[in-house]
């Protein structure tokens, strides 16, 4: 029974073999106008045919004697990647392998012969299989820009600037979660190291709420810029995430913290032995205190 | 077994870390620098350890004891030259190194001995 079986697939398969070949022009010419019309608006029409043409020859090559289908899978795999990237979506993106399936039937049904309505059954399963394969490397592509996304958001969002000789300041804008206050912990005492700063100022002015893990994270911070020999100032601190703080019974014990950005420069300034005078004019002079 | 060399300038005691601390050498160390801290009548001892890399809650006890050593002996320590990495780690362990003061480099923590020098005098004065 499965060898008359496998027969008749084998027949069914070199029907459709022979109906791709034979038809190649209307199959085409249907396939390009499915594929088409799924994804108007987007697709330049050149480049859709040179990309059909070439998986129409790969889809051929693949069923025949040789039955390599590694050229396919490479050109759908490169098809699905530049789809997503340039924001297409998953229905569109499938459709072009399906379409495929429709063009060929309308070929089948006019054969009508049993062997390639055998062979269409076939067809249709190599052509599923195709299509999960589209969608896997569509979804595998999507996951990979999100991962760069991410990480050029965490280098993004994490400048150290410098406010004075010897003293930098981190604006922290967003949510803090561990892996980016990891990245501002790093980033913050590297530059102590490198520009010989003796004073910090963490500026929390951007950050929406702080709860006891933020808070954690931002004193671990703190003792570790002291472990290296600097102070860190914390300044920004809204009445609302004062009042949090306090409910929430977090102790920063003896961390300088600060109301705004000007209130820390001003205190990392005196601390460094820098005085403003000022005097009758508008103009303002600075002068260090020698110690 | 590696002996750390104890360095005099001046009225400060210099220990450069640069190599992987064994017990046996940590011991020697403490006993080494507080007769140098006897001997000389230090005011101050530096630890520098810019060539650390790998720390554990060892060396960080370690720090602590020659700390409070020299405490006990009238000298000051600074740890000085922590590594961003080490500093971390020390945090992640819990260790906060109370008692020890420390300063980004060499320098400043020579500085920073002589500051408290002289406030020591105007104390006095006062």
């Amino acid at each position: 029974m499965g060898v008359t079986l496998s027969v008749h697939a084998d027949a069914g398969r070199r029907r459709i073999e022979e109906l791709l070949q034979e038809n190649e022009e209307p199959v085409f010419k249907r396939w390009l106008e499915i594929a088409g019309s799924s994804s108007s608006g987007h697709v330049d029409r050149g480049s859709l045919i040179g990309q059909l043409r070439e998986l129409y020859q790969a889809v051929h090559q693949s069923l025949g004697e040789s039955s390599d289908s590694s050229d396919l899978r490479g050109l759908l795999a490169e098809l699905s990647r530049s789809r997503a990237r340039q924001g297409f979506t998953p229905t569109e993106t499938a459709t072009v392998v399906f379409g495929l399936k429709e063009a060929l039937y309308e070929v089948v049904e006019n054969d009508g012969s049993p062997e390639a309505l055998r062979g269409f059954v076939w067809f249709s399963r190599v052509i599923d299989e195709l299509g999960l394969f589209t969608m896997e490397s569509y979804a595998a592509a999507r996951e990979k820009i999100i991962i760069d996304q991410a990480e050029q958001l965490l280098e993004l969002s994490t400048p150290v600037v410098k406010l004075w000789e010897g003293i930098v300041a981190v604006p922290l804008v967003g949510t803090l979660d561990s892996a980016r206050t990891q990245v501002v912990m790093e980033k913050l005492l590297q530059t102590l190291v490198d520009t010989g700063s003796e004073h910090a100022v963490i500026d929390i002015t951007g950050v929406p709420a702080v709860d006891t893990q933020v808070a954690q994270h931002l004193l671990k911070t703190v003792v570790a810029a002291r472990l290296m020999g600097a102070e860190c100032v914390i300044s920004g601190i809204r009445p609302q995430i004062a009042h949090t703080i306090v409910t929430l019974g977090i102790e920063f014990g003896d961390i300088v913290t600060k109301a705004s950005l000007a209130d820390a420069l001003a205190h990392a300034l005196r601390q460094s032995g820098i005085e403003f005078v000022k005097h009758r004019g508008t103009r303002i002079a600075v002068r260090t205190v020698e110690e | 077994m590696d002996r750390v060399p104890v360095l005099k300038l001046g009225d400060i005691l210099i220990v450069s870390i640069q190599i992987d601390l064994q017990d046996q050498s940590v011991l020697a160390l403490q006993e080494d620098l507080a007769d140098q801290v006897v001997a000389t009548g230090a005011r101050g001892v530096i630890i520098d350890i810019t060539a650390v890399e790998i720390v554990d809650s060892f060396i960080g006890r370690m720090l602590a004891t020659i700390a409070a050593i020299s405490r006990m002996l009238d000298a000051e320590t600074v740890v000085v030259g922590m590594r961003p990495a080490v500093a971390i780690t020390l945090v992640e362990l819990g260790l906060s190194l109370g008692g020890v003061r420390t300063a980004l480099n060499l320098e400043k923590g020579v500085a920073l001995l002589n500051h408290l020098d002289g406030a020591q005098i105007v104390t006095a004065a006062q």
